[in-house]
């Protein structure tokens, strides 16, 4: 940055005015940018960047906003290794997320590739997959716990009149996750959908016509030509996916509780040990920090991904 | 055809190709519809139903005897537009407070390049990596520090760190070329008036795809409104609806006719604005 001249300043300089005044005039320009920067920093400052910071020290506290933070070394962290609610919701994010990939990462692909075939109803489609995003998140949760109701739900009600066995859904541990995971990925897919339907925008139709000549059949043509070209945007997706389903709060919290071991997430157990329950945030923020160092590891390959594609 | 994809415009031409495509075209149809508008089709005449005739739970179409005495009940007794009201000061001052703020950093990060320009930068699109969950309870601790909980700036300067309008609004700002700041700066213009006169007007296409952005963020948030509006009179409408339905003291229509009421805003919004917001994703696709 030392060559920073604004193009204001650049006459000046030219004119050979002397060296005080084009210092002068640089300290200016630069108070005047800090100052149109200066709000920006405050709230990154406060909201981002000293709450990172802020996570790390808190979790080797004790902290219950009655009494004063006090030191207290790992005995957060050895309290949630032995919590047996810690293992669980491990197994349960990882679960969601497993699951959440296989519909909400491999479906959209499959749809925005037909979709991209498909050459009537183009508005149509592209606005009535977005719809549901455009829901408060909380408003699907509930219609869905609705739906979701194993009495008088309107997915049993419609199970039961074409005779087939009715389900507990979210209420039975077996099926409760697989139900969270429909339920985001209803509401969410249409944003993937249409960035992947972009992305199709962007394979050149030569590719096609010469795997055609070449004697490529559809399917082929699709394993060769279309998902390789999607690789990048999919491998982003991916990532973007992952780090944010291993956050999900929205449907366990209000489908199934944050007190259900079936579908107790890192997110719900962070909330209960902050906020429901125990008002203990050192415990809830070591839980946080090592959330935090799982989904860094996503985002510095993101990161690594996203820079060798751009150079 | 403007550009082939995996099928030609050739082989459409083919009887049989046609058939296929045209079963494939209105099965996907069908399914589109069943899956995506039912649920809000169904959520929008529940409220429309009896409660005799909800409890029933037959799959109707079209509910027996609607009557909008549930829409009636929820907007009084469920108080929906004090509610919405909150949430639109909310939104609409989150938005207003957001702009501001980053506009300005933007601003200057790409056209008064200060010395730890890019260092800055960087360190705010770094929070774009930063999982949510990581911050929720420091930045909650700090909140309650500035004595900031039930107050609308505790949901407003959060907002406002946004590292992706940050970097949304440099790289558009970054091409807006030199010359015509500097003829400005010439005639007299001061920073502020380049900014609003000259740079602000040329944004407009991007300053209306991160104002929708943002006003729809703010209006589906719900856990971080719920930490911050503690006084149930300050509550959002989605976290004030999910208090509602733990209760349990409300009926299954008037809850739903809530449920309802509080999609529609952002459904109209959705309509007024589609090719802001698909052209927005798009937008976000090809940059990857």
């Amino acid at each position: 940055m030392a060559t920073t001249t604004t193009a204001a300043a650049l006459p000046l300089r030219h004119a050979g005015s002397r060296r005080s005044g084009w210092l002068r005039r640089r300290l200016g320009d630069n108070l005047m940018a800090y100052a149109f920067l200066a709000a920006g920093l405050v709230c990154f400052a406060l909201f981002s960047w000293y709450p990172l910071v802020r996570s790390v020290t808190l979790s080797f506290q004790q902290d219950n906003l009655v009494t004063d933070p006090e030191w207290v070394g790992t005995a957060n962290y050895r309290v949630l290794f032995d919590d047996p609610l810690f293992g669980t919701a491990i197994r349960n994010t990882v679960e969601f997320t497993g699951l959440a990939l296989v519909f909400g990462f491999a479906v959209p692909i499959a749809i925005a590739i037909l979709l991209n075939e498909l050459r009537h109803f183009k508005t149509y489609f592209r606005l009535v997959i977005y719809l549901p995003v455009m829901l408060p998140p909380i408003v699907s949760a509930m219609l869905w716990q609705f739906f979701y109701d194993p009495g008088q739900g309107l997915f049993n009600a419609l199970l039961h009149g074409a005779h087939l066995p009715t389900s507990q859904w979210v209420q039975s541990p077996k099926t409760a996750m697989l139900s969270l995971v429909l339920v985001s990925t209803w509401a969410n897919m249409g944003g993937s959908t249409l960035m992947y339907l972009a992305a199709l925008q962007s394979v050149p139709p030569e590719l096609y016509e010469a795997a055609e000549l070449d004697g490529a059949g559809l399917w082929q043509r699709v394993w060769r030509v279309t998902l390789p070209q999607l690789r990048f945007i999919m491998l982003v997706m991916l990532l973007l996916q992952i780090t944010a389903t291993m956050q999900v709060f929205i449907e366990p919290f209000q489908l199934t509780g944050f007190t259900n071991p079936d579908t107790i997430t890192v997110m719900t157990l962070i909330y209960r040990y902050a906020f429901a329950v125990n008002q203990d945030f050192g415990l809830a923020a070591a839980l946080s920090v090592l959330l935090f160092v799982v989904l860094s590891a996503f985002a510095a390959l993101y990161l690594r991904i996203t820079r060798e594609e751009t150079v | 055809m403007a550009t082939r994809t995996l099928i030609s415009g050739l082989d459409l031409k083919r009887p049989r190709t046609r058939a296929v495509y045209f079963g494939v075209l209105a099965v996907t149809a069908v399914a589109f519809a069943a899956v995506f508008i039912y649920p809000l089709y169904w959520m929008a005449t529940a409220g429309l139903k009896t409660p005799v005739e909800f409890a029933a739970q037959t799959v109707t179409v079209l509910p027996e005897d609607p009557s909008v005495s549930a829409y009636t009940d929820a907007w009084n007794h469920m108080r929906i537009p004090h509610f919405f009201l909150n949430t639109v000061y909310y939104a609409v001052g989150g938005w207003l407070v957001q702009l501001s703020v980053d506009v300005a950093a933007a601003y200057a990060l790409s056209k008064l390049r200060p010395v730890f320009g890019k260092l800055v930068f960087a360190a705010m699109l770094a929070t774009l990596m930063l999982p949510v969950a990581a911050l929720l309870v420091p930045a909650y601790l700090t909140l309650t520090d500035l004595g900031l909980i039930n107050s609308p700036w505790g949901l407003w300067l959060p907002a406002a760190a946004n590292g992706f309008n940050i970097y949304v609004l440099k790289r558009f700002f970054d091409n807006i070329p030199h010359d015509i700041l500097e003829a400005a700066a010439i005639d007299g213009a001061t920073r502020l008036k380049t900014l609003t006169k000259i740079v602000l007007p040329l944004s407009r296409p991007v300053l209306a795809v991160i104002s929708i952005f943002s006003i729809i963020g703010m209006w589906k948030d719900f856990l971080w409104p719920m930490l911050v509006m503690q006084d149930p009179e300050k509550q959002t409408l989605s976290v004030a609806l999910q208090r509602l339905s733990a209760s349990s003291q409300v009926p299954p229509t008037e809850m739903i006719a809530a449920m309802t009421l509080a999609t529609i805003p952002m459904v109209v919004i959705f309509v007024i604005f589609q090719r802001h917001i698909l052209g927005g994703l798009s937008a976000g696709a090809v940059k990857g």
